[in-house]
């Protein structure tokens, strides 16, 4: 109830605003007027730059955790760090990017400060979904591998992950899901500067941290609600994929 | 060739996780490195003292944050942990199949809202019924908890149901054989049995509570006092981060490093309770 309450809400104020221009037009006066294709560009840059750094160390981690280790010592402390890296609130993490990326590493407020950030974000979850989704696939798959006479990469790289690689995939989403939402990690690394990026160290606003802008300066509601209305929208697409991947997946292994 | 190809692969996957868990490394040094020497400077009684005037007075102390997170905490955690529980208890007993589909994505649904929207939606709803019903500014400890209790919920309600379902099929039918209604088993044996997985849940959602930022910037007010009601603005740790952030340097700069430092062992100690409460189970 409640959540219908939140979206309608949103949704009834929102539908005359989103147009054509509003896609695809640069915001003018501050956000009052014009669109938020920038913040756009934004997000999608960030988003991708940090899913694609994360994605092979999440992966790795799970390989390594679900193939190669027999609960040692070493196991242990790898998935304490796991969860405990998934429960560090998101400002700490834009502490950590803020001390590490932007200033120690000189990158500045930028696309890459931001996604490098985000990328360490993600990967917990990443970690944890493709350790389960490498769990799920049979033990007897892999005996009958090996009992071809392939190896134990070979087994891995063509029978396990193949048979994994709806929930690998799955995971991706979540996590591309939760860098679209990020807003306080993003702000203090990628900044909030309200223009087209022009390299990967072009300071970006994105819509998250556009939409908390608009909403906490009072720069204009309309536009709020439109971005606000757009995540939504964003948010509930990567759910319906996430959510159809899951039930094939589900239709298709047992 | 093929056996340097099996041994190179293990040493790909075991420095790939190796770097993974070096990133919880670095994050704690580098938080604690420019946290800790403000903290040695002014000494440990200002740091958790009353005052917060980090330009004026150059005083940095976050007592009155810590007050702003408990509160809103325990509020949060009061309104949503018992919903949270009802529900999964719902879902996991009563709910048909088709509610269950429906509910389920729901959930999913709310757990992936980005915070920000659920502070807005405080700001433009909640905290204007407050101010009409109860008086006071509105953006208050009551705003936060409310949005707060919300935003847990998933987690709650997700883990909690986990833990109902997980348990083993001959608990229910016997507790019902002995002649038990349905409530019976499910308060005297299925919940004491869940009891670890759905304390768990409660510590996990309490963990999140105490990390949000942006959804309690946009209604608690931020005022770095502290509160003599529920009516009453505070401020969180980690609002006061992600307001003063922006603009501050030196000695401030590093006083909100050092908040950071507080907020993640706060975090660790819940994180590490919810771990061992689980594991005692297994």
């Amino acid at each position: 109830m409640v959540l219908v309450a939140i979206i309608v809400y949103i949704l009834i104020k929102v539908l005359p605003e989103i147009g054509w221009t509003f896609l695809s037009q640069s915001p003018s006066d501050m956000g009052r007027g014009g669109g938020i294709l920038p913040t756009i560009v934004g997000t999608l840059l960030v988003t991708l730059l940090a899913v694609v750094i994360a994605t092979p160390f999440g992966i790795g981690t799970a390989f390594y955790l679900a193939e190669y280790t027999r609960g040692g010592i070493l196991t242990r402390i790898i998935r304490f760090s796991a969860d405990s890296l998934a429960a560090i609130p998101s400002i700490v993490y834009g502490l950590f990017g803020f001390i590490f990326f932007v200033t120690q590493l000189g990158l500045g407020l930028s696309i890459l400060s931001g996604g490098l950030t985000l990328a360490f974000m993600i990967l917990p979850t990443l970690i944890r979904t493709a350790e389960e989704a490498i769990l799920t696939v049979p033990q007897s798959y892999r005996e009958v591998s090996f009992s071809l006479g392939a190896t134990k990469w070979q087994t891995i790289i063509k029978v396990v992950f193949p048979s994994a690689m709806r929930g690998i995939v799955n995971g991706l989403i979540l996590s591309v899901g939760r860098c679209i939402a990020e807003t306080a990690a993003v702000v203090l690394t990628a900044g909030s500067a309200l223009h087209m990026p022009k390299s990967v160290f072009s300071s970006v606003r994105t819509m998250a941290v556009h939409f908390y802008t608009l909403a906490s300066e009072g720069i204009s509601m309309p536009k709020a609600y439109g971005t606000a209305a757009l995540l939504i929208i964003l948010i509930f697409l990567i759910n319906v994929v996430t959510n159809i991947l899951v039930n094939r997946m589900a239709a298709k292994g047992r | 060739m093929r056996k340097f190809k099996e041994k190179l692969s293990g040493r790909v996957f075991f420095a790939l996780a190796f770097s993974s868990i070096s990133a919880l490394a670095l994050i704690t040094v580098f938080i604690l490195i420019k946290g800790l020497p403000i903290i040695g400077k002014i000494g440990l009684s200002e740091f958790f003292g009353m005052t917060w005037a980090p330009v004026s007075q150059n005083k940095f102390g976050i007592f009155p944050m810590i007050v702003g997170t408990v509160s809103v905490t325990l509020g949060a955690a009061l309104i949503g942990v018992p919903i949270g529980i009802c529900c999964s208890i719902f879902l996991a007993e009563y709910a048909p199949a088709a509610v269950r589909n429906i509910f389920r994505p729901a959930i999913q649904l709310l757990a992936g809202i980005p915070s920000v929207v659920y502070g807005f939606w405080g700001l433009i709803f909640i905290v204007p019924l407050i101010r009409e019903y109860l008086g006071g500014p509105g953006l208050s400890i009551l705003a936060g908890a409310i949005i707060l209790a919300i935003m847990i919920l998933p987690t709650v309600i997700s883990i909690s149901e986990v833990s109902l379902l997980s348990l083993p099929r001959q608990y229910k039918e016997g507790a019902l054989a002995l002649g038990m209604t349905h409530w019976q088993t499910i308060k005297s044996v299925l919940l004491p049995s869940a009891k670890s997985g759905i304390v768990a849940a409660v510590i996990l959602g309490i963990g999140r509570a105490v990390g949000e930022t942006m959804a309690v910037i946009l209604v608690l007010g931020n005022a770095p006092a502290l509160p003599a009601s529920l009516k009453d603005s505070v401020r969180t740790l980690t609002t006061n981060i992600g307001i003063e952030m922006g603009y501050a340097s030196g000695d401030h700069q590093e006083a909100l490093f050092a908040t950071g430092i507080v907020l993640f062992i706060i975090i660790m100690i819940l994180n590490s309770t919810a771990q061992y409460v689980t594991r005692k189970k297994h």
